[in-house]
């Protein structure tokens, strides 16, 4: 099954479509998943998040003492840009674990549920392409869902605050514009944190035929891992979870540019593209589908 | 595939397809032969093993053991080759129910590549327009009834020409008309050279528009042929409506006959007759009657129907064999 998928090998009799279609279920895919509503309340959520904090902050009439609160809360006053950082350090550890546990979740499990499954495979769609298109769809909406805070983030920081050069956490202070740049790079190194965990729902999608029972899972996987971390006699083990970085952008707020910690995360990541990857292609391509 | 080619050409053919779920065995060493061109029924109880043979056939669940070639090439080996040439309908339709039924055909048309995406606009609206569906297919798939999900599963299927086309349960959810629609498709798909490869458990339904059949119990595969060769097994009955029942009963045992009285009502008994042999025609049966002083109330020969054959073959109202 695993070698006929590399090479679609026409036989003279079959049409002779054009080479390419293989994409098209790919934009279908975001184009399903776009079109949800679900993905857009879960996105106008994410958006709410920045929102709400900045108006809070706004209408409090006492000032936060340095370090009061989450983490840069203090300085949203000073300047808004610091709103969108504030908000994903609110988010990491429990919202976007949420949407990105439903939306992985419900990959390979919600069709099942819905019956669609056996039509795509019939079709026939491959399990290895569908399997592919399905994470590819579940990353771009972790990309989406962050992009999403990050704008959010700064449009509602410059209306209900100033703006203006950005003091860093080394001291230095940076331009308006590269402060921009470096919540663009907050918000993917965000979204490479999220890739393990979504591979980690496409895996446990693909156990079940009950998408709710699968978007639970990995919600929960997600909690654990952050329990885990905070264990200290398990700190042999904190390297290696995938939530262990999830909040190590800091460093991305320093004079020079430290990329030490993306790296590190982006290493755990993939470790969890391979291993989760792995387990989904074997339990998928073996699966009964009896839904 | 097997080095010598099948002695028939045929769109499905399997040898000793069995599968089984922990200790339950759902099909027991099916041996299927579909010919090319037929409109072959497969028929049998809920339950006898119908939709998992079809998953199987389809390569969504694999085979305990056995083969299976589908257009002539092994599956599931060659499901990228073979799959593009089938529409299937398994198991009831099944569609995004927020997406309208165009978006929904046109999403599953996406999931075969070798569909080509430049004919996909019109592929997809004439198969709407097949199953008379194109008033509906900008609604959501939620607000139809299930006779139009039905349509819609069976446009689905239609998307690309194919060479064989599994349904299973075709007009379940289907009204009377859509029932006759769909029978006049299957008609006129299998006149342009298609294989009609469909379930169901309605006798009349598949007596009315197949060629062929096979017959599933208990995962087993108790009759098949052609539909007339499967009525032949059956039992050609005389029926005598007669106030004379002892009389009939003499006259048709002077004939060579086995008569019985059926026992419906006794103030109007019938008497019924297995037709053994040919020798004797109908009207001479009657002829002898009216000679040995019988009155007749009604004479009638009863042919086989497929209904019996089956009730026969798989058990009678709720002792079907589980």
């Amino acid at each position: 099954m695993s070698s006929s998928e590399v090479l679609p090998s026409v036989p003279g009799s079959v049409n002779p479509a054009r080479r390419g279609g293989g994409w098209d279920l790919l934009g279908s895919e975001i184009s399903v998943l776009f079109r949800r509503r679900r993905t857009w309340a879960m996105l106008v959520a994410v958006a709410l998040i920045p929102i709400l904090l900045a108006v809070a902050v706004r209408l409090s009439s006492s000032t936060l003492a340095p370090g009061e609160g989450p983490p840069f809360l203090d300085r949203v006053t000073q300047n808004g840009l610091f709103v969108g950082f504030t908000a994903m350090v609110v988010a990491i550890p429990l919202f976007l674990p949420l949407t990105i546990g439903v939306v992985a979740g419900d990959t390979i499990a919600g069709e099942a549920g819905l019956g669609t499954l056996r039509y795509l495979l019939v079709a026939p769609a491959g399990r290895v392409r569908l399997l592919l298109v399905k994470y590819v769809g579940a990353a771009l909406f972790c990309l989406v869902a962050t992009l999403t805070l990050t704008v959010s983030g700064a449009l509602i920081g410059a209306a209900l605050f100033p703006v203006g050069p950005v003091t860093l956490l080394s001291g230095d202070t940076i331009s308006v514009t590269e402060s921009l740049l470096r919540s663009l790079l907050v918000a993917a190194y965000v979204t490479v944190s999220l890739l393990g965990l979504s591979m980690i729902g496409l895996f446990i999608s693909t156990l079940t035929d009950v998408p709710v029972g699968a978007m639970a899972a990995t919600i929960v996987v997600s909690v654990v891992a952050q329990i885990l971390d905070v264990i200290p006699q398990l700190s042999w083990l904190h390297p290696w979870l995938f939530s262990h970085y999830w909040l190590g952008f800091a460093d991305l707020l320093r004079q020079p540019l430290d990329l030490g910690s993306f790296g590190q995360n982006a290493i755990v990541q993939l470790c969890y593209l391979a291993v989760f990857g792995a387990l989904a292609y074997s339990r998928f391509v073996t699966k009964d589908i009896l839904s | 595939m097997t080095g010598q080619p099948p002695a028939l050409d045929l769109a499905i053919e399997t040898r000793g397809l069995t599968k089984r779920f922990g200790t339950q065995t759902a099909v027991n060493g099916i041996d299927l032969a579909v010919p090319r061109g037929s409109v072959f029924g497969f028929l049998g109880p809920n339950g006898s093993g119908k939709t998992t043979s079809i998953r199987m056939l389809l390569a969504l669940t694999q085979a305990t053991s056995g083969t299976i070639a589908v257009l002539g090439q092994s599956m599931p080996t060659r499901l990228h080759e073979v799959l593009p040439h089938v529409g299937a309908l398994v198991e009831g339709p099944a569609f995004y129910p927020f997406l309208s039924g165009l978006a929904n055909l046109w999403r599953l048309d996406t999931a075969d590549r070798h569909a080509p995406s430049g004919t996909r606009r019109a592929r997809v609206q004439l198969a709407l327009e097949r199953v008379g569906l194109s008033h509906a297919a900008d609604k959501k798939v939620h607000a139809y009834s299930l006779g139009m999900k039905q349509r819609l599963g069976l446009a689905n299927a239609l998307l690309l020409p194919r060479e064989l086309l599994i349904l299973d349960e075709p007009t379940n959810g289907l009204d009377p008309q859509g029932t006759r629609e769909v029978r006049s498709l299957v008609r006129s798909l299998a006149a342009e050279g298609t294989t009609v490869f469909v379930s169901s458990h309605l006798l009349a339904e598949v007596e009315q528009m197949c060629t062929h059949a096979a017959v599933m119990s208990v995962g087993s595969i108790v009759a098949q042929g052609t539909l007339a060769a499967l009525r032949q097994v059956g039992e050609t009955r005389v029926l005598v409506r007669t106030p004379d029942a002892a009389g009939a009963m003499r006259v048709l045992t002077h004939l060579g006959l086995e008569p019985a009285r059926r026992a419906i009502d006794a103030a109007d008994p019938v008497v019924v007759a297995p037709l053994i042999s040919t020798r004797w025609q109908p009207e001479a049966i009657v002829t002898a009657l009216v000679a040995g002083g019988v009155r007749i109330r009604g004479f009638a020969i009863e042919e086989p129907s497929l209904e019996e054959r089956f009730v026969a073959l798989t058990g009678e109202g709720f002792d079907v064999v589980q």
